[in-house]
């Protein structure tokens, strides 16, 4: 009889708590990385699915995320450039990855096709600086011997708009070319010594596309999407990486997130002998001690719910899924950080 | 002789002739080529989902209905408001102020307006109405298509206004009417038409933009019904997806800038049925 | 002491005020005004606080230098400046005889069945979005340029030839010419509504006496009816011109994007609307910010200019 009551009871209690939660569905805004934006709207979609939940999530870009999380506008930003904790802990802010991306160079030359190309940084970062401007350069060649290279210009195509994807490539670019770190820097928009901007990897794509000669950076997805001809890149072991979902991950596991303080790193250029070199993490801005308490909470209920079975809509989408040391490094960090 | 003269005026007015229908070709030309890339991208994906589901996640199948309902709210927020405020101060303008100080300044600042870059007026809206009440909201929306279109009434209220003989007005004058008669029962009546058209400019204008959403009302990839939370809009989803890598999101991309340009024509066709003119040409 | 039975007219000019509603009427008009002017005042401090960081720190160099860094933090918008007056002048050369045309055609010339259908079909331009006109420009327009008129341009003319100089660049479609062309069919519809709507205005009395006296419709049309809405077309192009300067979506498309000036027709380059739309959302430094916001008053500034030379240039023409 007790077995009985004590079923009939939790019954109750569940029943009652399905009701109460579904009557109680959190609206969360978030604003930030258009590049996270896809994956954020599956998670978003499903999570709303299992606890009835709304995580809108818009994005209008990183600087934007910044800026809102900072006037308390929205519940959570995302920018793909990391901040340093200084200015993380003089506006009460904790950050954390939540997803993995990278950035492919690809070209537009008659006879070359997808992965045939090879480049290696310091070769990038002379394009990018108007250094090599030929395509049958003897740089290019000597690392692309038995491919015949035309003798055509190169048309550099840049973003327009102020992006994480530039500042990641901008980064990267700065990492294996002194010449570069001095000259040009690295930001979400930097001063292009050379080429023509366009707007959004769409306006970057577009222009590869209808430009020969042409050469872009654009994030992987729409590398896949629109089966464009990308070029595989020398990672710091020395070796040429194509790019591959295991090729990123491999890239996240060698990155030193456990020295990092509220995981204050770029990627780019991993360690690692299977690495690929152009890997980006986006990352997500919470308050330690959020006014809405409520809100907050329910936006750490989805990250933990998206990082702990978020893979497989992360890979149906060409994002890269943190890797489990990584999603327990963050989940004791908001054990310790978030109230 | 005169029949020299005659001649040199007849091809010159038969060049005149032919240059307006060429540049009239040439516009519905561009018409046509814009149109048939908008049909040929969107026509496929116009279907019965897109009326009943909500911007989906990509690879997923969904519609517009949130981004449809976010749009018409928020336009007609700031047709009303502009229409509220426009037209009466172009009535102002025309009838009231004439060539005082005042009104020359109001005049030109209006017209500055008008050039405004519409991300400047978004975020204006921002600092007054976002900024202090902590979030994006349908009403900032809303108020900020209200900056953009009040302008435009504004100022082609004003054009038609002028226009109209001072005759209309001399006869309210000699039957002994008061000012705000003749304006509302005369004036107003025999413009219009032309005040119809100032109204589908803005309406035709603010159904379009993008910039001035971003930071008022945000999106919202679920159906929002309140007005002082983020809500969805058709040119924001268009620009959002149309950006994009996935085919699924472009072609609803494509779908919603049919809708939009569906909802501006048959606005029109209603006006002209609505604001039946007898034929003055 | 005699009562008069004629109620008493008064002999100041104007018509009798009955009071309330009369005095209502004008004081809400008056209040939408005002209302008005205090909203754009808004806008133009706010933007002048925003932007004011900027112009402290560069100075009259803001106006001169074309470098623009993000990274360092140097900002000069010489070219976003040169390159919305180039696209504002190229893009009314191009709409104002195609408007004019064809609100002339839909008055005058066009069969009487069609002008509504014609005139809906023009103002539906004004209904496409901005997104739209941008990715047909980028995807369709930008391509069909550079094969059918770049390319050939630039194979046909002589080296170091005037047009050669002109016509230099990457053929790719993406310059300020395309960005001109594709904001002249934008501003066309608002521009060839209101020249029909003032063309229809004109008291038919005068275009009666225009071609009762034999004038071709070319002479009715430039020496009668112009004449008269001139004045009020004036207002129909500052509509154009408008739109001209602030568009921002569908010139970032197409533009091309760079901050150095333009050094041909077919080269790439940046407006003052562009540079704001693209890097306003991600610039996280306080001066970047801040440039941003200044280049916004700058175009603002820009057009108290363009206008202020309308109005002089309007003040010396007699009215009608």
């Amino acid at each position: 009889m007790l077995i009985g009551l004590t079923r009939r009871v939790t019954l109750a209690i569940a029943i009652s708590g399905a009701l109460f939660g579904a009557a109680q569905a959190e609206e969360i805004t978030g604003a930030g990385s258009t590049f996270v934006n896809p994956v954020l709207s599956q998670w978003s979609s499903d999570y709303s699915k299992i606890t009835g939940d709304h995580v809108n999530y818009q994005s209008i870009g990183s600087g934007g995320g910044i800026a809102q999380i900072k006037a308390a506008t929205v519940v959570f930003g995302a920018t793909d450039k990391p901040l340093p904790p200084a200015e993380l802990a003089q506006s009460g802010l904790a950050q954390f990855p939540v997803v993995i991306g990278s950035i492919l160079p690809v070209v537009n030359i008659p006879g070359i096709a997808a992965g045939r190309l090879k480049f290696t940084g310091p070769i990038l970062a002379e394009i990018y600086l108007g250094n090599i401007t030929k395509w049958n350069d003897p740089r290019i060649a000597a690392v692309n011997r038995g491919i015949n290279l035309p003798n055509i210009p190169i048309t550099v195509v840049h973003r327009s708009d102020g992006s994480g994807t530039t500042f990641n490539w901008a980064h990267y670019l700065s990492q294996v070319s002194p010449e570069w770190k001095s000259k040009v820097g690295e930001g979400t928009a930097v001063q292009w010594p050379t080429g023509l901007g366009g707007k959004g990897n769409e306006g970057v794509a577009a222009f590869v596309k209808q430009t020969l000669g042409s050469i872009g950076y654009v994030e992987y997805a729409y590398v896949i999407q629109n089966h464009m001809a990308w070029g595989s890149v020398q990672n710091s072991a020395g070796r040429f990486i194509a790019p591959s979902i295991a090729a990123f991950q491999a890239a996240a596991a060698t990155a030193d997130w456990t020295h990092s303080t509220d995981f204050d790193l770029v990627m780019t250029n991993a360690p690692g002998v299977n690495s690929y070199p152009i890997t980006a993490t986006t990352f997500v801005l919470m308050y330690k001690k959020p006014k809405d308490a409520a809100r907050s909470a329910a936006a750490l209920k989805f990250f933990k719910w998206s990082l702990e079975h978020g893979q497989p809509q992360a890979a149906k989408l060409d994002y890269v899924s943190l890797p489990p040391a990584l999603v327990r490094q963050i989940e004791a960090y908001w054990a310790k950080e978030i109230k | 002789m005169a029949s020299a003269l005659a001649l040199r005026r007849k091809g010159a007015n038969a060049v005149f002739v032919a240059f307006c229908a060429v540049m009239t070709f040439l516009a519905l030309g561009l018409l046509v080529m814009i149109l048939y890339s908008l049909l040929k991208n969107g026509l496929g994906g116009l279907d019965s989902k897109v009326f009943t589901m909500t911007t989906p996640p990509p690879g997923e199948a969904g519609g517009l209905i949130n981004a449809i309902t976010g749009s018409l709210i928020m336009c007609a927020i700031g047709m009303v408001a502009a229409i509220v405020i426009g037209i009466p101060a172009g009535t102002w303008l025309a009838e009231y102020g004439g060539d005082s100080l005042y009104a020359k300044v109001v005049r030109f600042l209006n017209d500055v307006l008008l050039s405004a870059p519409s991300i400047l007026i978004g975020l204006f809206v921002y600092e007054i109405m976002v900024k202090p009440l902590h979030g994006f909201s349908a009403i900032a929306g809303g108020a900020a298509l209200a900056l953009v279109a009040v302008p435009v009434i504004t100022r082609a209220t004003e054009d038609v206004l002028k226009l109209q003989p001072s005759s209309l007005r001399e006869s309210g004058v000699a039957l002994g009417t008061p000012l705000s008669t003749t304006i509302r029962n005369i004036i107003w009546r025999a413009a219009s038409s032309g005040i119809a058209t100032a109204g589908l400019l803005a309406f035709a204008r603010i159904s379009g933009e993008t910039a001035p959403l971003l930071f008022t009302s945000l999106g919202d990839q679920f159906q929002n019904w309140n007005l002082m939370k983020p809500t969805a809009a058709l040119p924001q989803v268009i620009y959002q997806f149309a950006m994009s890598p996935y085919d699924d999101w472009r072609r609803l991309a494509w779908v919603g800038a049919i809708l939009v340009t569906g909802a501006v024509l048959a606005t029109q066709i209603i006006a002209r049925i609505i604001i039946r003119e007898p034929d003055r040409q | 002491m005699t009562i008069s039975a004629a109620p008493f007219i008064s002999t100041a000019i104007g018509p009798p005020r009955r009071g309330g509603l009369d005095q209502l009427f004008k004081m809400l008009c008056f209040s939408a005004a005002t209302a008005l002017l205090a909203a754009l005042t808004g806008v133009i401090v706010s933007l002048a606080i925003g932007g004011w960081p900027a112009f402290k720190a560069f100075g009259w160099r803001f106006f001169t230098n074309t470098t623009w860094n993000p990274v360092t933090d140097v900002f000069g918008g010489l070219g976003p400046i040169v390159g919305t007056l180039v696209t504002a002048c190229l893009s009314l050369l191009f709409a104002l005889p195609t408007a004019f045309g064809v609100s002339i055609f839909l008055v005058e010339f066009a069969p009487r069945a069609i002008r509504q259908p014609i005139a809906t079909a023009i103002q539906l331009l004004a209904g496409i979005p901005s997104v739209v006109y941008g990715m047909w420009g980028l995807f369709v327009f930008a391509p069909f340029f550079a094969a059918h008129v770049q390319l050939p341009l630039a194979m046909a003319a002589t080296p170091g030839s005037l047009l050669d100089k002109l016509t230099s660049g990457v053929p790719n479609g993406a310059n300020i010419f395309t960005a001109s062309i594709i904001l002249a069919i934008m501003i066309l519809p608002y521009m060839a509504a209101i020249f029909r709507e003032l063309l229809l205005s004109v008291p038919t009395q005068l275009r009666e006496s225009a071609y009762g006296m034999g004038a071709t419709s070319l002479e009715a049309v430039w020496k009668v009816l112009l004449p008269f809405i001139r004045r009020s077309a004036v207002g129909a192009v500052m509509l154009g011109l408008g739109r001209a300067l602030g568009e921002t979506m569908a010139v970032t498309f197409i533009i091309g994007n760079s901050h150095e000036l333009p050094k041909s027709l077919f080269d790439s380059g940046s407006t003052i609307a562009s540079t704001i739309a693209n890097e306003f959302t991600e610039a996280t430094s306080a001066m970047h910010y801040s440039a941003l916001i200044a280049l916004g008053l700058v175009l603002f500034m820009i057009t108290f200019v363009v206008l202020g030379i309308a109005r002089v240039l309007l003040g010396a023409l007699k009215t009608y």
